[in-house]
């Protein structure tokens, strides 16, 4: 049987298939149909220091193979989450990851530090990419110097394995990348969702309350795989790849291009057990080419 | 409730009339315990244009056929192709989802089960369930544009009075549920309604002023049913919550409705 497990910067993986963060709840919404303990992680929904209520309705656009959402960030806040979530999954045999947002630097950090003495959560993901508030979020991902800065604040504020989810809408997303790798990221994950926006013309207005909201599913995924193999070669930390990823052949297109891991977000709609056939399919993938070890297969594209 | 993601075979297909096709479906093992209000998810295959799957009310549930009826209304290409489904056709469901209606006050409760539209389909197994668990008193309010438009009357019959409305007036009253005189006439104790907003709205304006419990099912558009995207929020006294999971019913006391 080949060898599944992969490390990202000391955090073992029995497999390198997570689910992405804010399209699997806490992991419990899915347990009727996945076997949580078989997953590499679970990266659970965005987490703010104080509870936020998100943006009104409507917040979902469907488009061509895919979706908008405008959810901005509803969730209960960090202490809600220690107090009422954290006993429910803490011994899900997983790795447990908490996304982390916020407005201000300041804001993140204090996030983090309270993370940082749960025993059962080994890694934070970092989201510097959200395109759905107003303020921060994505702000700090669209230019190297704030994105640095808020990595460089939680880097001494978490000694924990640091993920930064990287937004896609920039110019160069290699250059971030290496400015968060500069700044103390031990991985990066990308891509967040792309900036997008749907127009209902029988009622000439924007579908999503928002106006615009952030495309993901399989419409994303060549702009996703493009932009993992550009940052995967311009840093030396792992990569974790996700966007549009549906099936397990999609996971493995994202190793050959230099994820060390994946997330499988938008398709956990479509089919709530894509996790555990996108699992079976990469092994099924390594039996069939001869590969002892999934860690052969990343970045292993010949160009 | 545990819920499964089940491939569910098309026992059979009939239009009711060109917008509205019912889908009976069924399965070789048990179809398991699902309360009125309750939905499904169903994966529309074949429809390049749709890529989430689509939430549908529970029309009717007899587990003595085993049988789960749909009532599809045709409004875009997903939901012409699960009309388009044949006898002998498969389509996966996630099921069963969302809260369900809650139960009468008494046994002896006059309830009025308001529907218009599409939005008739969950009364119908409401008012299979309450007949079966004894409630005495179900009526029907159903209203539609015009008698074309109403589906299904005999079913509804087999559990308690129809009374309906018509805009053309081809069919019962003219006009909308809330003109009709079963609303005012008095000594209603519970009003379950769904429809188009603005026809609930109306209804719990009425139930409001006449001091009438009232339960509404929302049709929020969602993506994964299950309380994970938070796409499908309505807000209520508690703040957003997900029309998936704490709805699709709600008291009309709780949502933050201007009625």
């Amino acid at each position: 049987m080949a060898d599944l497990s992969v490390n990202i910067a000391g955090l073992h993986l029995k497999n390198p298939v997570m689910t992405a963060s804010g399209t699997f709840g806490y992991g419990t919404e899915y347990a009727d149909f996945v076997d949580l303990s078989r997953l590499g992680g679970i990266i659970v929904k965005g987490t703010t220091i104080r509870d936020r209520q998100g943006n009104p309705y409507p917040r979902l656009a469907e488009t061509p193979s895919g979706m908008l959402n405008a959810v901005g960030l509803q969730n209960k806040g960090v202490d809600y989450f220690i107090e009422h979530i954290y006993p429910a999954i803490r011994d899900i045999d997983t790795n447990i990851i908490v996304n982390v947002s916020g407005s201000e630097v300041a804001d993140y950090v204090a996030t983090a530090e309270r993370l940082a003495d749960l025993e059962r959560i080994p890694a934070i993901e970092l989201n510097i990419s959200c395109p759905n508030v107003k303020q921060g979020g994505m702000a700090f991902g669209t230019s190297c110097a704030s994105a640095a800065k808020v990595v460089e604040a939680v880097r001494k504020a978490y000694r924990k394995t640091l993920i930064v989810k990287l937004s896609p809408n920039v110019t160069d997303i290699a250059e971030i990348a290496r400015a968060v790798e500069g700044a103390g990221a031990d991985a990066v994950s990308l891509i967040n969702t792309l900036l997008g926006m749907a127009i209902n013309a029988r009622t000439r207005r924007p579908v999503l309350s928002t106006v615009t909201g952030g495309l993901s599913g399989p419409a994303v995924k060549p702009v996703a795989l493009r932009m993992v193999w550009q940052v995967a070669r311009a840093v030396r930390v792992p990569v974790v790849g996700l966007g549009g990823i549906m099936t397990a052949t999609d996971a493995v297109e994202f190793l050959l291009a230099g994820a060390t891991a994946v997330q499988i977000g938008t398709a956990n709609f479509i089919d709530p057990t894509v996790t555990l056939k996108v699992i079976d399919g990469i092994e099924a993938y390594l039996q069939e080419n001869g590969f002892a070890s999934v860690r052969d297969v990343v970045g292993a594209l010949e160009v | 409730m545990k819920k499964f993601l089940l491939d569910l075979e098309v026992k059979s297909k009939a239009w009711l009339n060109p917008a509205y096709a019912l889908l009976v479906l069924t399965s070789p093992d048990r179809l398991p315990p699902i309360l009125p209000g309750q939905f499904v998810e169903v994966r529309v295959d074949g429809s390049p244009a749709t890529f989430l799957r689509r939430p549908i009310s529970v029309h009717q549930v007899d587990y003595e056929k085993n049988e789960l009826w749909l009532l599809v209304q045709v409004v875009g290409d997903g939901s012409r192709r699960l009309a388009e489904l044949e006898a002998g056709d498969v389509l996966n469901v996630i099921l069963p989802l969302g809260n369900g209606f809650s139960l009468p006050p008494r046994k002896d409760a006059r309830v009025l089960l308001v529907g218009g539209g599409c939005g008739i389909a969950p009364l119908l197994y409401l008012g299979a369930y309450l007949r079966q668990q004894g409630y005495a008193r179900c009526d029907f309010l159903l209203g539609a544009r015009t008698a074309a438009d109403l589906l299904q009357l005999d079913e509804y019959r087999r559990y308690g009075q129809v009374f309906t409305t018509t805009e053309d007036g081809s069919h019962g009253e003219r006009g909308f549920v809330t003109h009709h005189p079963v609303m005012h006439e008095g000594g209603i104790d519970m009003i379950y309604a769904c429809g188009p907003t603005p026809m609930m709205k109306a209804v719990a304006r009425l139930a409001h002023e006449a001091g009438i419990a009232c339960e509404v099912s929302l049709e929020n558009t969602m993506a994964c049913g299950l309380g994970a995207c938070l796409c499908c929020v309505t807000d209520t006294t508690e703040g957003h919550v997900c029309v998936c999971t704490e709805g699709p019913v709600f008291n009309i006391n709780i949502l933050k409705w201007q009625i």
